[in-house]
C-alpha cells in the first residue's frame, strides 16, 4: 500500500540549521549535513531543506550545503528558497538535489513552473503555497516572500493553476498554524488536496501524533511535513512514526 | 565503467551519486562509443516517454542496442525500464526499445496520479537483482503511467491494481522504482547490480 509520507524539513541560513535542535550524538548539530541524514537514518521519508538566507551572496553556502547533504542521502531531497530561474533549479539540482520548491517565483512567474518541468520532470517541482485564511472563512490567500506579502490569489485556484502548468506536488503550508503546535488546518489541507490529482504536502501547525493522524485522515494530505517536532532528538521520529502506524494510517515501517 | 546514460532528459546526478558511494567506477555519458565500451549500463529516466525520441536522434538507441545484444549488464529505471517495452499510452509515437513485450499504461482513474511515495514490492525469490530484499520492502515511486505484469516481472507494486515494480530477463533488468532514493534498500538493489 502507498505510504503517507512524513517529511523533515530544515530551515537553513547561512550553511547552518537555525531552528533549536537538540539532537545528541551529533559532532555538529546545527550542520544541515549531519542533520539530514540522522533524520534519514531515524526514518524521515523526505527531506526538505529550506534556505531561508535572505542575502543574495549567501546562495554559494547554499550550494555547497546541498552538494554535502546529498552527498550522503539515498531518500528523496528538495531544496527550496530563493530559486528564481531555470538556471538557479539546475544548479541545485546539480548539487544533487531531486527536486525544488519555488514559491514566491512562481506567483510572479507562473511559467517558470512549466520550463523547470519541462526540464527536469514534473515529479522534480514542488510548488510551495504559504496559506492564510481569509478572517473568519473557508477561503485562504496565497503570500509571498516568507508570508510578508499578500500575493492577491486564492491559495486552492493557485494550487490548480500550479497543477495545471506542471507542479509535481504542493507544499502547502498555514501561515495560522506554522509555529503553533496546535496541529495542521486540516480544512484548508482537505480543500487543496481535494481539488488536485497531485500530492500535497501539509505543513505548519505538527504538535504530535495525533495531528498527523488527522490531517492524513481529515485532510486527505499524501504527506506532512514538520520542522521543530523533530528537534528533540532522533527517538521522536520513530516514535512518531509507529504511532501514527498502530492508529491504522499506513507508514514505511520499518525502514 | 559502468555508463549512466545522458539523453537531456532530468537529473542524473542522483544516480552517479549513488554508484559513486557504492564505489563503483561510473560515468554520465551522452557518447555511443563510451556506451559501448561500458562493462555496464544504467539508463535513467524520469518526466516524459516521448524524451526518450532522443536516444534514436543520438545514435545511443543503436549503441544500447549493441551492448544488449553482446550481453552487457543494463539496467533501466523508471521511464528507463519503461522504455524496455514497446510502447507506452504516455506517447504512443514513440517507440520504445522493444526488448521486453507489452505496453505501458495510465494509473485508473479511481487512484490519484502520479503515484508518489513509498510502496511495497512483492518479490519473487528467483530475481537476481532483488537478492537479499525482503518481500514487501519499501521503496520509492515516482510516476504516472506502468508496465503490467508479465512473465519478466520479479516485483509487483499495489496501486489501482498490480503493475510490473522490477523486471529482469538474462542480463536485462528494469525498476520502476528509483532505487537511488530508497534507502538502504535501494543501495543493495544497486549493488545487486553492480555484482551481476
Amino acid at each position: 500500500m502507498l505510504t503517507k509520507r512524513i517529511i523533515a524539513c530544515l530551515d537553513v541560513d547561512g550553511g547552518r540549521v537555525v531552528k533549536g535542535v537538540q539532537f545528541e550524538n551529533l559532532r555538529d548539530a546545527g550542520d544541515p549535513a549531519e542533520l539530514a541524514k540522522a533524520h534519514s537514518a531515524s526514518g524521515a521519508d523526505e527531506i526538505v531543506l529550506l534556505d531561508i538566507s535572505a542575502a543574495h551572496e549567501r546562495r554559494a553556502t547554499l550550494l555547497d550545503t546541498v552538494r554535502r547533504a546529498a552527498r550522503q542521502l539515498f531518500i528523496p531531497f528538495t531544496v527550496g528558497g530563493g530559486i528564481r530561474t531555470l538556471e538557479d533549479a539546475a544548479a541545485v539540482f546539480s548539487a544533487g538535489a531531486d527536486k525544488i520548491s519555488v514559491n514566491s517565483a512562481a506567483l510572479a512567474d507562473p511559467a517558470v513552473i512549466t520550463r523547470i518541468a519541462e526540464r527536469f520532470g514534473s515529479q522534480a517541482v514542488v510548488v510551495a503555497i504559504d496559506a492564510k485564511r481569509s478572517d473568519g472563512t473557508s477561503h485562504w490567500e496565497a503570500f509571498t516572500h516568507g508570508g510578508r506579502t499578500p500575493a492577491g490569489r486564492d491559495a486552492v485556484v493557485w494550487a490548480r493553476e500550479a497543477e495545471s502548468r506542471g507542479a509535481g506536488e504542493i507544499l502547502l503550508t498555514s501561515m495560522d498554524r506554522d509555529g503553533t503546535g496546535v496541529g495542521f488546518d486540516c480544512e484548508l489541507t482537505r480543500a487543496v488536496a481535494d481539488s488536485v490529482r497531485i500530492p500535497v504536502i501539509a505543513s505548519g501547525g505538527a504538535g504530535g501524533a495525533q495531528h498527523f493522524v488527522d490531517v492524513f485522515r481529515e485532510g486527505h494530505a499524501d504527506a506532512a511535513l514538520a520542522a521543530s517536532i523533530f528537534h528533540y532528538g532522533f527517538s521522536r521520529l520513530v516514535d512518531l512514526k509507529q504511532e501514527i502506524g498502530s492508529q491504522g494510517i499506513p507508514v514505511r515501517w520499518p525502514c | 565503467m559502468i555508463a549512466i546514460v545522458d539523453y537531456g532528459a532530468g537529473n542524473l546526478v542522483s544516480v552517479k551519486k549513488a554508484l559513486d558511494w557504492l564505489g563503483q567506477e561510473c560515468a554520465i555519458t551522452s557518447d555511443p562509443g563510451q556506451v559501448k565500451k561500458a562493462t555496464k549500463v544504467v539508463l535513467p529516466g524520469v518526466g516524459h516517454f516521448a524524451s526518450t525520441a532522443a536516444l534514436g536522434r543520438s545514435g545511443l538507441q543503436d549503441a544500447i542496442a549493441d551492448t544488449i545484444g553482446r550481453g552487457v549488464p543494463f539496467l533501466g529505471i523508471c521511464v528507463g525500464m519503461q522504455w524496455m517495452f514497446e510502447q507506452s499510452q504516455e506517447s504512443p509515437e514513440t517507440p520504445g526499445l522493444g526488448v521486453l513485450t507489452g505496453e505501458c499504461e495510465r494509473f485508473p482513474a479511481s487512484v490519484k496520479s502520479p503515484h508518489v511515495g513509498w510502496n511495497q514490492l512483492e518479490v519473487k525469490p528467483s530475481s537476481r537483482l532483488l537478492s537479499g530484499v525482503p518481500s514487501s520492502a519499501f521503496v520509492y515511486f515516482t510516476h504516472s503511467f506502468r508496465a503490467p505484469v508479465a512473465d519478466t516481472t520479479v516485483a509487483c507494486c499495489e496501486y489501482g491494481g498490480q503493475f510490473s515494480a522490477a523486471v529482469e530477463r538474462d542480463q536485462l533488468f528494469g525498476v520502476q522504482f528509483h532505487p537511488e532514493k530508497s534507502g538502504e534498500i535501494g543501495l543493495k538493489i544497486l549493488g545487486n547490480f553492480c555484482a551481476i
